[in-house]
């Protein structure tokens, strides 16, 4: 199954190249054992902007959509065949990151 | 049954529906066609078909019904699972309930659910709320373990260490909630919880039988129940250790509990933190009086594993034993920073003021530790012992 992996932080523009270092070393073990579906870092909640389009016109507006003291700075979507596969997995790269990460199942396909 | 089905179709409400309807069918059946040579593998063939049937009804294209199909879609009559399948299967259901994803208080829930096998309201009595909350709680546990994917599986040899002792910080927690009951208006021990607890770990020992720490739970939690009925007096009240008639003492239990810590010391290998627990349960237990030095020895031993104010505390009290009050007056002070809101600090050194007569700063210390204490028992003794503290 795969499970989205949100990267918690506080700070903006926080990461380091020391961490950038890591976390490349880190993708590559993802990648080189199946486990990679996708990955990216976000920009700062500040920069966000929410959208409404239930109306008849779409509302735009400036985020970020709920104010939190902590917010993903980025994720990575992953494969693995159960939650302790994937609780291992994603150990490492929380200390890859130097960062806690969120760990939600994406639900399945309805069959 | 329930384990052994969940593994079979990796879902623990259809493995308890259909342990359920089996039971149902037997009731049902067993009066008119006579008990069947085999009554145990019965009921699992039995509740298998029920859990096929039911999968098959929910939904023919079902991974897991396919699978199940695959595996298990002839049922064997003679049905009678190897033992040691049924143990692994049991394992899993342990490991599966306690997993660190859960909330705590789902684990101990889920546990006593599936693995004990108390019935919802039975938990729900067990941690004072309502049958519905309890219910949901276990409903919500089951449905992140499934959505989660938490896998039905003993965790690999590198991880069992870590996950082992997720599962007795579970089991321990369910003791002490029977042991040293925390609410005011329930009875001071709960031998329901207790009785839980000691069932639960001897059927993990005898799983893990090598397992240090599983081993050394079990002699903890029997050496300290063996000492249940001296633990209150019949007035309802805590009854300290040094105070405690011996002869009331489970004496079967305590040979039990000794064996064990005796079997660990044998092995050779350095103990851990329940180990070292069972073993100064062990010298309290031994012969007439505690031989305090060796309490103190052992509690050095376990602040090097688990440094935390509360094993300092105790070790503190052991030192005021075998060196003198003042001496474990000191050390109790220190902790004062960290442990300031806990019951026990307070009257650990309320004992220790009235011992070196301080009239006026004991009965401050047990005023201190009756409000923030829980258990009826310990509030009773606590408010007599700071009655008693007079100017002499």
């Amino acid at each position: 199954m795969q499970y989205l992996v949100n990267v918690i932080d506080g700070r903006s523009n926080s990461g380091t190249a020391e961490e950038m270092v890591a976390i490349d070393a880190f993708n590559e073990k993802l990648q080189a054992g199946g486990h990679w579906v996708f990955a990216a870092g976000l920009a700062d909640p500040t920069v966000s902007t929410v959208i409404d389009g239930r109306g008849d016109e779409p509302i735009f507006s400036d985020g970020p959509f709920v104010e939190t003291k902590e917010w993903a700075a980025g994720f990575w979507i992953i494969e693995a065949p159960d939650l302790d596969v994937a609780l291992k997995l994603m150990a490492e790269g929380s200390k890859a990151c130097n960062r806690r990460l969120e760990l939600r199942p994406v639900l399945p396909e309805p069959q | 049954m329930v384990a052994t089905l969940a593994k079979r179709f990796g879902d623990l409400d259809i493995a308890e529906d259909a342990a359920a309807e089996a039971f149902a069918t037997a009731i049902e059946r067993w009066p008119v066609d006579g008990i069947p040579p085999n009554p145990g593998a019965w009921l699992t063939t039995t509740a298998t078909r029920k859990a096929i049937d039911r999968m098959r009804r929910e939904s023919t294209r079902d991974a897991k019904h396919r699978e199940a199909e695959l595996v298990y879609g002839r049922v064997d009559d003679s049905g009678a699972e190897p033992l040691g399948a049924i143990d692994d299967d049991r394992l899993r259901l342990i490991f599966i309930c306690c997993h660190p994803a859960l909330a705590m208080e789902a684990r101990v829930a889920l546990t006593l659910r599936m693995v004990g096998g108390l019935s919802v309201p039975e938990i729900a009595r067990a941690f004072l709320v309502q049958d519905t909350t309890m219910g949901a709680r276990i409903t919500r546990a089951k449905a992140k373990i499934s959505a989660a994917g938490i896998p039905f599986r003993v965790p690999s040899a590198e991880d069992l260490p870590a996950r082992l002792t997720g599962v007795l910080a579970v089991l321990f927690l369910i003791f002490n909630e029977g042991y040293l009951a925390s609410a005011p208006d329930t009875a001071p021990v709960r031998e329901e919880l207790t009785g839980e607890a000691i069932r639960l770990s001897r059927m993990l020992h005898q799983l893990l039988p090598d397992a240090g720490e599983v081993t050394g739970m079990l002699a903890l939690m029997l050496l300290i129940d063996a000492r249940r009925s001296a633990r209150v007096s019949s007035a309802g009240e805590l009854v300290p250790l040094g105070d405690q008639d011996r002869g009331q003492w489970d004496a079967a239990q305590i040979a039990e509990g000794h064996a064990l810590v005796r079997s660990r010391l044998a092995s050779g290998i350095a103990p851990g933190r329940y180990q070292l627990l069972a073993a100064i349960n062990a010298v309290h237990t031994d012969g007439d009086a505690t031989d305090w030095a060796q309490v103190v020895a052992l509690y050095d031993q376990l602040v090097r594993l688990d440094g935390s104010p509360i094993v300092r505390l105790n070790r503190a009290i052991a030192v005021g034993e075998r060196d003198g009050l003042e001496a474990g007056l000191a050390l109790v002070d220190d902790l004062e920073p960290e442990l300031a809101g806990y019951h026990a600090y307070h009257a650990a050194r309320a004992d220790l003021l009235r011992r070196l007569g301080r009239v006026s700063t004991a009965r401050e210390a047990y005023d201190t530790a009756i409000g923030l204490a829980g258990n009826a028992a310990e509030i009773a003794f606590l408010t007599r012992r700071r009655d008693a503290v007079r100017p002499s």
